[in-house]
């Protein structure tokens, strides 16, 4: 379980505040999604419970499974649970995407205090999730990312995801440079890891992903906290109105 | 000897006294380093590396003799070894040559850098070599011969002296070779200055890397001087780790049409390490294609210099020539130097060089970590890419294999 109470996060203190005393709490197996407009805050908040260096916690806490996310480094984080497929996966040049994953699961399992995988297990179990996502044998020899098309890049994430197997998924606008059939496979690649024990935080500012990874939850962000949190009908109402009365509410 | 006077410091003041009974030849060589002394910041050359300061004292010349109690990095290499202790020429450290390969120990080898057709540049540091080196190498590989193993020449040093090696290849032409050089050992208070020229025929095919391992408390100055001839292929492998203090001259001409060098470097530093590496390239010939990447990575409070410079002679039409200098600097204390130049006196020609430095960037650490990497292991498969670009044109796989493995000892320690 993911519980956020009351965070205040900004870049320094005493500048504005990107997210305003945000409540948020995702049950095990459980798919939350996030939709708001631009600069509501939707990718500070998938950063900050990554653990990125760049924002200042003023105020508020983050438990995984009652554990304080806040006190850690982003690669305890990953250990303990928590995976962000990035919206825009970074390009690690030299780094070769077989090597990385390796490195990526085997830090992870010494994180737990597991022992590293065998290389033919790791194999095995690379070559398993790649075939489902559709990733060619040769890409993952490549960079890490490099000369990837968007939907090769999301469905990278999708499959360190499947290796890193998370208690939480956070989807950061995984959407975003897609086109219908890439969304499709990233789409069921996702809800191939759904189970009872798995949540995930699903970031997006279309309604359109939400008619392939369904939720559960649907929270409507703005200026840096949850202005409404509805069933999945809620999306629908928001595809028909926009965010302007959300907006328009707000100012008043 | 009227041109010493008192503005000379300890060091260069007790170099001077060494070679008052040097042997005749080696006095012109020994006169032009009396008369310019230790190089200088207000010499050019030496700006970033001023050795007149950095040179505290000179310890005195190696005498032959010395023991060997280190294992060589490449002992598990398959190759034709060549042994040179404290500078002088060690023949039960060394395997019997094969054909095509002749090898004689001489007492000198005067070029000190004076001669214009000479593959050295003038410069104080190979005029003191000249001075001082009592016993050279001389190596003669003879055309068309094709080696299937590695000459690997080691260059150890055993103590709290002056060594002087000083090496040279003939290759004739259509040769075929892989020829190592290797710099091992070295105290506090070593100073180790060689010399190593390879003069190259035409039609040759030539891999040389050079290792410097030295302790990291020696000074070592070393300085290559390459010339080949037409159609041609040279490529040049240096990587450092050694050294409290080094520099590494590299002087290479094209002397031959249709010929191409790709000259690559990795400099892994930390600490207090200094190294300066120094390239001049001169395309004296047309049609020539030479490539050089210097790649410096700098942790603690450790110094690099990478000055390179591209000549283009007048007539050297058509050459092309590409500089590239990167650096990552690790900690707030560490500097890099780059200084890249083009001198091109030719109007149909390609050159370009480019230089970077900066801090390993943090939103690719963060994907790494974000992932489950720690954070020194998220710097170390970062740091192993950039290496790994100066390693990737390694063409022998054992070699890369132990060079891989060193720096993977270098990140290892580092994470520690």
């Amino acid at each position: 379980m993911l519980e956020i109470r009351n965070l205040h996060v900004a870049i320094e203190e005493g500048t504005k505040k990107l997210l305003n005393g945000l409540n948020l709490t995702i049950r095990d197996g459980e798919v939350a999604a996030i939709m708001g407009p631009n600069g509501s805050g939707k990718s500070t908040l998938s950063y900050v419970i990554a653990g990125k260096e760049d924002y200042k916690v003023l105020d508020g806490e983050i438990l995984l499974d009652g554990k304080n996310l806040l006190e850690m480094e982003p690669d305890e984080r990953a250990a303990a649970g928590v995976f962000l497929a990035f919206q825009y996966p970074l390009e690690i040049p030299g780094v070769a995407t077989m090597t990385f994953l390796k490195a990526a699961l085997n830090a992870q399992r010494k994180g737990r205090g597991e022992d590293e995988l065998t290389t033919p297990d790791f194999m095995r179990r690379v070559k398993a999730g790649a075939e489902k996502l559709g990733i060619p044998q040769d890409m993952l020899k490549r960079g890490l990312n490099v000369g990837f098309s968007g939907g090769e890049k999301k469905r990278t994430e999708i499959l360190q995801m499947a290796l890193l197997k998370p208690s939480i998924g956070i989807l950061d606008e995984t959407d975003s440079g897609l086109d219908i059939d890439a969304l499709k496979i990233v789409s069921e690649g996702v809800n191939a890891l759904r189970s009872a024990k798995r949540s995930f935080l699903v970031i997006t500012h279309y309604q359109r992903l939400l008619n392939y990874i369904v939720p559960d939850t649907v929270h409507i962000m703005l200026k840096g906290k949850i202005v409404r949190t509805g069933g999945k009908e809620l999306a629908l109402e928001l595809e028909a109105n926009g965010y302007s009365d959300y907006v328009t509410n707000a100012a008043a | 000897m009227s041109n010493i006077t008192p503005l000379k410091t300890e060091a260069e003041q007790a170099m001077i006294a060494q070679g008052a009974s040097i042997a005749a030849d080696r006095k012109p060589a020994f006169a032009r380093f009396a008369d310019s002394g230790l190089p200088h910041r207000r010499i050019e050359a030496y700006h970033y590396t001023d050795l007149r300061a950095l040179l505290k004292n000179a310890p005195p010349p190696a005498q032959a003799g010395g023991k060997v109690t280190i294992a060589s990095p490449l002992a598990d290499i398959d190759a034709y070894k060549i042994t040179l202790v404290d500078g002088h020429y060690e023949a039960s450290l060394s395997s019997t040559l094969p054909q095509g390969v002749k090898l004689q120990s001489v007492s000198t080898l005067a070029d000190d850098g004076a001669d214009e057709k000479g593959v050295l540049s003038p410069d104080p540091v190979i005029a003191l070599n000249a001075a001082f080196s009592e016993s050279a190498l001389d190596i003669e590989i003879a055309a068309k011969t094709e080696l299937t193993k590695p000459i690997v020449i080691r260059i150890v040093t055993t103590g709290a002296h002056a060594s002087y090696p000083r090496v040279r290849v003939n290759v004739g032409d259509a040769a075929k070779a892989f020829i190592v050089e290797t710099h091992e050992g070295g105290v506090s208070g070593s100073l180790i200055d060689s010399v190593f020229e390879l003069r190259l025929g035409d039609h040759v095919e030539i891999d040389h890397l050079r290792l410097n391992l030295v302790d990291q408390s020696a000074t070592v100055l070393t300085t290559f001087g390459g010339a080949m001839g037409r159609e041609s292929v040279y490529r040049g492998h240096n990587f450092v780790m050694g050294g409290a203090l080094s520099r590494h001259q590299i002087f290479f001409r094209f002397e031959g049409e249709q010929s191409k060098a790709d000259i690559s470097s990795a400099s892994l530093l930390n600490r207090k390490q200094h190294a300066d590496s120094t390239l001049v390239v001169d395309h004296a010939v047309p049609e020539c294609q030479s490539r050089e990447f210097f790649a410096h990575v700098l942790d603690d409070e450790s110094t690099g210099v990478f000055q390179g410079k591209i000549i283009v002679r007048p007539g050297a039409q058509q050459t092309d020539g590409k500089m590239m200098s990167r650096a990552i600097v690790l900690e707030d204390g560490a500097t890099m130097n780059n200084k890249p130049e083009l001198e091109i006196f030719a109007d149909d020609v390609a050159c370009g060089h480019g230089a970077t430095v900066g801090a390993l960037d943090e939103d690719s650490l963060f994907y790494l970590r974000a992932r489950g990497l720690p954070k020194t292991e998220a710097e170390a498969l970062m740091l192993r890419a950039f290496v790994g670009e100066a390693l990737e044109k390694f063409e022998h796989d054992g070699l890369r294999d132990t060079l891989e493995s060193l720096a993977e000892a270098w990140l290892k320690a580092r994470s520690a």
